[in-house]
């Protein structure tokens, strides 16, 4: 039983990425469509015709339907969905299989954290429109799980007695939540950093760019975002301590990985705190939201692997 | 501190007193962006622990490491770098940072409280110049609308104060008051770490199967107590060993021998108080006597006995072993001080499952005791123990021992099965492996402030969530009467700090105060 079921949970993982895969393509087409002259750039802050009411102003798009462009941009969007939807079938398969939540190990973990950032990805649409970042988005979560399905990859073994817990559930599932988002976020913010440099006339080539936001639009969505992924994160700290303090010991030994957690931590308060400050706000608070993701992902993959700490649940 | 040297010709800067330079250097400290660089030192002068072991949570490893590094350990152990998080520079980082914190956090605690007591503000007079700015006919005359909207923006939560033909509301002062409760939680969260340090206590013990402890300082294994640490501080209690049970991975073929559960059945008795059974699992630690008792590690602690040539025993107990690897091949050491003709010393090697490997050597393939084996290199000669210094029951210094029984001995090496008894080399008598019960590793902590900095740490997050998603915001409401008699209603807002959702709040409440089509 339990082979079967991950083996359909394989079958849709490798499924998902060739979904994905074209996506990417699409997202990346939209880009480049973007990049020719035509179209004329209508900005439709969308006023609903309920009275006056503007929910929330819709950022650019670009000209009618009619043209190719969004139809790329559409069946990318379609396609995310559908591959979205065998990814999170891959994650059920596997916690099914191992009959517990699927994020014991690395495998695990990133497959179901990035079917959530795909998750947060497509649910913020629903927001705003950031499917300029899909192209990061998707391009970002393929090559974690050809990573994850290549070199991560361990067969459905027992929780160990350090991980029966039902913090396992929490502290790890928000803390993919927190990842999802600042995800979001660094991806918002490379596009400002793009736009910034635009702006500032050292990026004539990048023609797409004019479809897209002016800078200090993307860095107000970037920080509504980031602030999520902070909420987050900080939960998942302190929900990490209460667990330590069960299954360690202690709530805070200065683990490798409680020590990555902490510096993550550290970056983006001086993100939010950079906001406040005179000179940082525009490209250097971005670089933070950069960077800090960038420790995250470090966090993820160099010192689960190659860092001593007590956070071994990598299987490998 | 330098004065500043005058400059010739240029911009005479105000000579400083030292109080000048104590209100500079505070209002540097103070200022946002120290504490934005002191935010990302802290965060760079965390790395460096993460990449060298630290004494507290791996000491061995700082141990390997200064002999692996003998060339840079020194330099590193001058820095503090094993040490990283209680040492000098990093402390340095994390004090300013909170001196700073709080140098910033008491004026603007005093102007929150101010404003708590201002009424809103007057109503600015051009409100087109504010956002979300619209206007709807009024279908009743000034003194009406400016009630209802009155009171529709205090059904809103919101403060309101009536400025003659207008209402000038604001809201979202929790904002601001969730912004200092995680900072001053923050505060706390340091200040109640540290205070559980300083009173609190850990300290490992062993127990055999079968044994008890009792929370006192000389039963500990190992004990590291805070800087404020008295004796009374030791609760008096009695923990009992009863049954250690570990549960292995049997059926699936991925994962054969790996661990699934570890109980330690215990008897607990408080001083006056009736003895418990309780068990103590990894993640469900034992609560007693104002301490935490974990369940940390586990082994085996084969039982000896030694007789003399006589038949006589002299020695007759367990001895707990160190596990070395998944399927708990274990190393300990046996020391027979007094009995024998010569004090002896021995290294043993335990193979709960034994296997033979192809070069002949022993190994263990499942931690469960299903085949075990007991192998012991005998030494004879002077075991050191009556020198006065402390030995380490783990170790055995075998320069100054003949090695009678071994590789390097004429007697191979002593093997035993559970329950064999061998004769030992040159007469000396004989042993025999009576039993192998587990041992638990138990570890015992009080920190008396833990709650506390449990419920900092909440207050950290409630503080967070209210300060980053409570809009502040001021909302106007104006009726402007018009020449030919009708009354024009005006709205607009301001945001203070990050508001997206304003023009949609303003705009609602025009909805709901005017529900009729745009002027």
């Amino acid at each position: 039983m339990t082979e079967t079921l991950v083996s359909y949970s394989l079958v849709a993982v490798y499924s998902a990425m060739a979904i994905y895969v074209l996506a990417f393509v699409l997202f990346t087409l939209d880009l480049a469509r973007r990049s020719s002259p035509a179209p004329a750039r209508v900005e439709t802050s969308v006023e609903a015709s309920s009275g006056s009411t503007r929910l929330l102003e819709r950022v650019t798009t670009d000209a009618p339907a009619d043209t190719k462009g969004p139809r790329y941009l559409r069946a990318a969007v379609a396609l995310t969905v559908i591959g979205w939807v065998l990814h999170v079938a891959a994650a059920v398969l596997r916690g099914a299989a191992a009959g517990r939540v699927p994020w014991a190990n690395m495998f695990e973990f990133t497959l179901t954290a990035t079917a959530i950032i795909v998750g947060v990805f497509l649910a913020v649409q629903f927001w705003q429109d950031l499917r300029f970042v899909g192209a990061f988005v998707v391009g970002f979560v393929l090559i974690a799980l050809g990573v994850a399905t290549v070199n991560f990859y361990v067969d459905v073994v027992p929780l160990p007695p350090a991980l029966q817990s039902a913090w396992l559930v929490i502290h790890v599932f928000v803390a993919s939540l927190g990842t999802a988002f600042f995800a979001l976020g660094a991806a918002i913010s490379v596009v400002q950093l793009l736009q910034a440099r635009r702006a500032a006339g050292r990026a004539a080539g990048l023609r797409f760019l004019d479809t897209l936001p002016a800078a200090d639009k993307l860095e107000n969505l970037a920080y509504r975002v980031t602030v999520v992924g902070f909420v987050f994160w900080t939960f998942t700290l302190i929900a990490g301590a209460v667990w330590a303090e069960r299954a360690w010991g202690r709530y805070w030994g200065w683990d490798t990985k409680e020590v990555w957690t902490f510096i993550i931590w550290t970056i983006f308060a001086g993100y939010i705190h950079a906001r406040a400050t005179r000179g940082w706000r525009g490209s250097r608070s971005a670089w933070l939201a950069i960077i800090g993701f960038s420790a995250v992902v470090f966090n993820f993959t160099i010192v689960n692997l190659f860092f001593k700490g007590l956070h071994t649940y990598s299987g490998l | 501190m330098d004065a500043p040297e005058p400059e010739k010709g240029g911009i005479t800067q105000p000579r400083l007193d030292f109080v000048g330079y104590l209100r500079f250097f505070w209002r540097q400290l103070t200022s946002m962006r120290t504490a934005l660089f002191l935010l990302l030192l802290l965060a760079i002068a965390a790395i460096p622990g993460s990449l060298v072991p630290q004494v507290t949570s791996d000491p061995n490893g700082v141990i390997a490491y200064k002999r692996d590094n003998p060339g840079i350990a020194p330099v590193l152990e001058n820095l503090q770098v094993f040490t990283t998080y209680s040492s000098v520079w990093f402390s340095a980082i994390y004090l300013l940072l909170f001196v700073s914190l709080i140098g910033c956090v008491i004026p603007r605690t005093k102007h929150h409280l101010d404003a708590l007591r201002v009424r809103p503000p007057k109503t600015p007079a051009r409100l087109e110049r504010l956002e979300g700015f619209t206007t709807r006919p009024s279908t009743v005359d000034a003194p009406a609308a400016v009630a209802s909207a009155e009171k529709l923006l205090r059904g809103l939560h919101y403060r309101v104060q009536v400025y003659g033909d207008s209402v000038s509301a604001e809201r979202g002062y929790l904002r601001e008051t969730g912004n200092l409760v995680f900072h001053v939680a923050l505060i706390g969260v340091l200040v109640t770490v540290g205070v559980g340090g300083g009173f609190g206590y850990t300290g490992q013990r062993v127990v055999v199967e079968g044994y008890a402890f009792n929370n006192s300082l000389s039963s500990y294994d190992s004990f590291n107590p805070g800087r404020f640490f008295t004796d009374s501080a030791l609760e008096p209690y009695s923990i009992a060993l009863d049954d250690f049970e570990a549960t292995y991975e049997e059926s699936n073929l991925d994962a054969l021998g790996q661990a699934i559960d570890f109980t330690a059945q215990v008897t607990t008795t408080m001083r006056g108080e009736q003895p418990r059974e309780q068990d103590i699992k990894v993640n469900t630690p034992l609560e007693i006597g104002g301490t935490q008792v974990y369940l940390l590690g586990n082994g085996y602690a084969p039982v000896v006995i030694v007789r003399d040539a006589d038949g006589e025993v002299v020695f007759n107990q367990p001895t707990p072993f160190l596990p070395t690897d998944a399927n708990l091949t274990s190393f300990g050491i046996l020391k027979i001080p007094d009995g024998l003709a010569e004090q002896v010393g021995m290294i043993g090697a335990l193979y709960p499952s034994t296997a033979e490997l192809t070069s002949g050597a022993l190994t263990s393939n499942y931690p469960d005791l299903i085949n075990p084996t007991l192998t012991l290199e005998v030494y004879t000669g002077d075991l050191g123990l009556d020198n006065g210094v402390g030995s380490n029951a783990y170790a055995l210094n075998t320069d100054e021992l003949t090695q009678v029984a071994g590789r390097n001995a004429p007697e191979p090496t002593i093997k035993l099965g559970l329950g064999d008894r061998i004769e030992l080399p040159n007469g000396l008598g004989s042993i025999e492996l009576a039993a192998i019960p587990r041992f638990a590793s138990l570890d015992v902590h009080h920190d008396p402030a833990q709650g506390w900095v449990l419920l900092f740490a909440i207050l950290v997050v409630a503080g967070l969530v209210t300060s980053l998603f409570v809009p502040r915001r001021r909302v106007w409401v104006k009726a402007v009467t018009n020449k030919d008699g009708t009354v024009t209603l005006e709205y607009s807002g301001l945001a203070r700090g990050d508001d997206p959702a304003l023009e949609a709040a303003v705009a609602d409440i025009a909805d709901r105060h005017s529900p009729s089509p745009k002027a």
